[in-house]
């Protein structure tokens, strides 16, 4: 079955249940495919012949009441897998085999997935275009020497070329979403706390969050019933009680209030970012919601913010990484020498630059007038989107300032790269959902996508609303395949 | 321990006294570790009690001990300190071998004890010193420099475990101050089941801060840290050596630097650790890992119905209903585990003479053969049966320290003992009297010479009933019937 | 908007800056990288500092998102000898430790 890759993971599970596809023959032809679309460089460590087996192992004891039956799946290598190697896309993991399993991928494997391999990303999920992933770029499906976004790329990039039916990716300031927008598919950051952060390699601790990404909105539920879990081995994580996501699914928004914030028309965005967000408010309109203006007054001040409280927080996760209990060790005089070399050559340069960064805005004299003002600045922020709810339901603003841009466009220049999310980051800082749907094409027929944000652990609304403008938008990705051999 | 605990450096016109502060850092009693459920036994093979969290594997995450936090609380209950509300962990950052995560996970601006106090009782009179606040924090692993000549090896047993910082203000004016202040608290943390204060174990250590002024002064001098000394003895050697080490300096009007210094024990002397360059910067913030720690009033409260007597209100206790002496009292506070003998041999004992025999004859057992009350080698339940006998008339005190020593080999029961060596004694008036009618009448002579006022005869005729009895004779039964006999 | 005054931004970032806060992270930094990294700082931080423009004065600081308070465990040993486990990806082999240069304190 030729076409098994292109199915969503809606189809292909009812084609696996109904006995119509064999998980072994999905896994076969995910494989064959990613075999010939090397070219893409997603794969930074493949699982392929593990996961044949297992899916051959389904298939002789088939269990369809999981929610994902022996579906092969590919995640981010951001995510520690038992005995499969986990890099984080950085050369100081080069080697690093976990024993044990993070929470999210564990609830995949309960529900009957399998994994595929791990994908590539932004060293230390550090970037928004793949470029600093020590596995070198990754290439967007949609057009060649386009980035696929940042820094789940190979996640979306696999996603987009179909190596994958569903995957997963971590979201500290547009990760998930804004791969998404670049790659014409569906990206979710859940609300801070509902996706356990055990096992996953920390970037930023306060604004860490995994999230499913997906070809549709109905896939996205799946998966977000899936991973989303309240995780005792993690102090953030909140049990709230969880919705089955896909099976209230419904397009029926009616009467629903979404907030059109005036601060993210921001200087300098393109015409045709405009123009999307003004189709997205006719969908939302025509799905009847109910349009209301809104005000975030602090939305300027989030990327500066973002810019203090990650890299601080970085600075400190990536502190064990100095060559003594795992990963790359450079050989020293003595052990100070050994960790400065180590380090040195163990990350990459926008690594570097974050943890220095981190380093300068919590060193003795600047915390104040850094690291506490974002602290401050972040509390405004989420002041800002807990004023809006109480009048709306939910956001609605463009994903990214751009679409995807082409490869070494901006990686000389860190600024305008962290502009990109622009649009992202409020959400991180605030803790919210919010989801990245294809909502069209620019100028050069890349995709854009819009983003609708809601209230914390109201990712139902989130889904819904993403469902009802996804048909009305019916946006459909037009890959040619110029990758394949 | 001189007279008074006054302590001063004198160099020709200029007295000088010292100020000392400390931080003492406590290994929390616990079954599991602070963040991680890893044991904290000591003793276990490298790396044996080491969890992936307490190694700091990626995406490993922190989840705190309750118990940990109650038992934070609870000393500082037994320090009469403040229990905040709000606490918060935070990250100090530094890199070192044996710190995993490249931070340690401890409480900076927002501790969860406040201030309290501690009461020393000092030769020359009680004396409060002040405590600053308490923390809980993660111990280090621990770095051994000496198995393999090119390399250091780290073993992480200890990383993780949870440690109480306790600092006290600059309030401490000698080492013997320093080392009543050791005890004092460690004695606190014992009764509470917080610490066990085993100092060889590394379970108490202390940073020293030493300072010198001129007598009178007001102002505080330029400090100098001792880091991680770990016995009490050290404690005293390296604040006497850094106080006259900063007077010399002084002296030669030279300036002291603020730094931190190591005690090297076999020089006896203390030395510059870290050269400038290295300076800290250790960048705290909020562990965004872990939540703001919130303790509520009925918690607390909760916790202080769990609070035994304590040292001081023991001693106070002893002395207001069995009448001690101060003195007594508060060697038999002192630990625990005394204490606690203590109030088991007087349950069924005459308090008096169970003060006696425990401060004098046990006491005096254990120092020679080097052992705790915990492993003394007569139970409190023999101990206490000794003294009934001695106090119903069954033995007299001489009898009583003969029997001690058997049972000080094996712990008998002094009964079985008094019995299988006929040491009873004779209080039967009739073979008292048979027995002394006899010893008169065999030295009538002596009789004659006490009849014509040699008063001091009495005791040779005491001697002789003794001598005879085989040191069984009742002694106040003795003197009455002797008393009769001889004026008849 | 108010400008805050107690607080003064508006430095600038030297080379003996970068080399300081590149002892605390400990990474060696080579000449070149170390003047890049100084000018990629300073436009990060001009960028950064308009966060100035704000009076905070009176808000409390943001620590964590998760409006919960600090879960317990309880004090249970779950977690057995593991050693192996731990030890399989240190770079330098031992069975019982880990190891790293000598440290002469
Ligand atoms: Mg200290
Ligand atoms: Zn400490």
């Amino acid at each position: 079955m030729s076409e098994i890759p292109s199915l969503t993971l809606y189809e292909l599970i009812k084609n696996i249940k109904e006995k119509k596809i064999s998980s072994n023959e999905a896994a076969k032809s995910f494989i064959d495919r990613a075999e010939r679309s090397k070219k893409l460089n997603t794969y930074v460590t493949d699982n392929f012949e593990n996961c044949l087996k297992l899916s051959k192992q389904f298939d002789n004891r088939p269990n369809f009441d999981l929610k994902l039956p022996g579906i092969p799946i590919a995640v981010k290598d951001l995510f520690c897998t038992t005995d499969v190697r986990t890099t984080a896309g950085s050369n100081i993991l080069n080697n690093f085999i976990p024993t044990y399993e993070s929470t999210v991928t564990q609830n995949i494997w309960n529900e009957g997935g399998i994994l595929l391999g791990k994908l590539n990303c932004d060293e230390f999920a550090m970037g928004s275009s793949n470029e600093t992933s020590f596995f070198g770029n990754v290439q967007n499906p949609i057009s060649k020497d386009l980035v696929p976004g940042g820094s789940s790329g190979g996640s979306s990039a696999a996603l987009a070329a179909n190596l994958t039916p569903i995957t997963i990716g971590t979201d500290t300031g547009g990760s998930i979403r804004q791969p998404a927008s670049f790659t014409g598919t569906v990206g979710l950051k859940p609300t801070y706390g509902s996706c356990s952060r055990y096992g996953i390699v920390a970037f930023a601790s306060s604004l860490d969050q995994a999230g499913p990404m997906s070809k549709d909105v109905k896939d996205c539920s799946i998966l977000l019933e899936v991973i989303s879990s309240f995780d005792k081995k993690d102090s953030t994580s909140i049990d709230f009680k969880r919705n089955n996501y896909s099976k209230e699914l419904t397009n029926n928004i009616k009467g629903l209030k979404i907030g059109i914030p005036k601060e993210y028309r921001i200087d300098g965005m393109p015409d045709e970012i405009e123009k999307l967000w003004q189709k997205g408010i006719e969908y939302a309109k025509e799905c009847g919601a109910e349009i209301i203006d809104i005000s975030l007054p602090h939305t300027s001040y989030a990327l500066p913010t973002y810019y203090i409280v990650a890299p601080a927080e970085a600075s400190s996760n990536l502190a064990r990484y100095d060559g003594v209990k795992y990963g790359f060790r450079s050989s020293g005089e003595n052990l100070i020498d050994m960790y400065e070399k180590t380090r040195s050559e163990g990350f990459g340069e926008e690594v570097k630059r974050r943890i220095m960064i981190g380093t300068y805005v919590l060193s003795s004299g600047y915390y104040d007038a850094y690291y506490l003002k974002a602290q401050k600045v972040r509390q405004l922020i989420k002041k800002d989107f807990d004023d809006a709810y109480n009048k709306v339901d939910a956001i609605l603003t463009p994903s990214t300032p751009s679409s995807a841009f082409k490869i070494g466009e901006k990686s000389s220049d860190p600024v305008s790269m962290y502009l990109n999310d622009i649009f992202t980051v409020p959400v991180n800082l605030a803790g919210l959902p919010g989801i990245s749907i294809p909502a069209g094409t620019d100028k050069n027929n890349y995709p854009l996508g819009l983003q609708i944000i809601g209230k914390p652990f109201d990712e139902q609304t989130v889904l819904n609303i993403a469902y009802s403008m996804e048909e009305k938008i019916n946006y459909k990705n037009n890959i040619c395949d110029w990758w394949i051999k | 321990m001189s007279d008074k605990s006054e302590y001063f450096i004198v160099r020709d016109q200029n007295i000088y006294e010292v100020v000392i502060g400390l931080e003492v850092h406590a290994q929390v009693t616990s079954n599991s570790k602070l963040f991680s459920s890893s044991s904290t036994k000591f003793g276990a093979e490298p790396n044996t009690q080491v969890s992936l969290v307490d190694a700091a594997f990626p995406g490993m995450l922190p989840v705190i001990n309750e118990f940990c936090v109650k038992q934070a609380i609870k000393t500082g209950i037994g320090l009469k300190a403040k229990i905040n509300n709000k606490s918060v962990f935070d990250r100090k950052n530094y890199f070192y071998a044996d710190l995993p995560q490249g931070y340690q996970i401890s409480q900076y601006k927002y501790p969860i004890v406040g201030e309290g106090n501690v009461t020393l009782d000092m030769p020359n009179g009680q004396k409060k010193i002040g405590i600053e606040r308490l923390h809980l924090e993660q111990d280090a692993g621990k770095s051994i420099h000496d198995i393999d000549p090119n390399s250091t090896l780290v073993d992480l047993n200890r990383s993780g475990v949870a440690l109480m910082e306790i600092v006290s203000k600059p309030d401490l004016r000698s080492p013997d101050e320093v080392n009543a202040f050791i005890k004092k608290l460690r004695s606190i943390m014992r009764y509470l089941g917080t610490c066990d204060g085993n100092m060889q174990e590394g379970s108490l250590r202390a940073d020293v801060n030493v300072s010198v002024r001129k007598k009178g002064s007001k102002d505080l001098g330029t400090r100098c840290e001792i880091k991680n000394v770990n016995s009490i003895k050290f404690m005293q050697m390296a604040i006497a050596y850094e106080a006259n080490r900063q007077v010399d300096l002084i002296e030669e009007g030279k300036k002291i630097d603020q730094e931190t210094r190591l005690f090297d024990t076999k020089k006896n002397e203390t030395r510059s650790m870290r050269s400038k360059e290295d300076a800290h910067d250790y960048r705290y913030f909020p562990d965004p890992d872990l939540l703001p720690l919130e303790i509520d009033d009925e918690y607390i409260n909760k916790i202080k119905l769990e609070i035994p007597e304590l040292p001081d209100e023991k001693k106070k206790r002893f002395i207001d209903k069995f009448n001690l002496t101060s003195y007594e009292a508060t060697i038999l506070v002192s630990d625990i585990e005394t204490s606690k003998y203590f109030e088991e041999v007087i349950k069924d004992s005459d308090v008096k003479l169970s003060t006696n025999w425990i401060t004098g004859e046990l006491f005096a057992l254990l120092n020679e053969k080097g052992l705790d009350i915990s492993d003394s080698p007569i139970s409190s339940k023999n101990l206490s049966k000794l003294i009934n006998f001695i106090k119903d008339g069954t033995i007299s005190g001489k009898i009583a320290k003969t029997i001690f020593e058997i049972m000080a080999e094996k712990d008998e029961d002094p009964e079985k003992i008094i019995n299988e060596k006929g040491l009873k004694q004779e209080s039967n008036p009739e073979e008292l009297e048979k027995l002394i009618d006899q010893i008169l009448n065999d030295n009538r002579d002596k009789v004659t010479e006490y009849k014509s006022g040699k008063d001091k005869l009495f005791g040779f005729f005491v001697g002789q009933a003794m001598k005879v009895s085989g040191g069984k004779a009742n002694p106040k039964l003795l003197n009455e019937i002797l008393k009769t006999k001889l004026i008849k | 908007m108010v400008v805050c005054d107690n607080i003064f931004y508006h430095m600038t970032i030297d080379l003996k800056t970068v080399k300081h806060i590149s002892k605390l992270a400990r990474i060696s930094l080579e000449e070149k990288k170390a003047e890049k990294l100084a000018t990629d700082m300073n436009s990060i931080f001009e960028f950064i500092e308009k966060l100035n423009e704000l009076n905070t004065d009176n808000v409390e600081p943001l620590t964590s998102i998760a409006e919960t308070t600090l879960r317990f465990r309880d004090d249970k040993i779950t977690s057995e000898n593991i050693r192996e486990k731990i030890l399989k990806n240190s770079p330098e082999k031992n069975d019982d430790f880990f190891v790293v240069p000598k440290v002469v304190e």
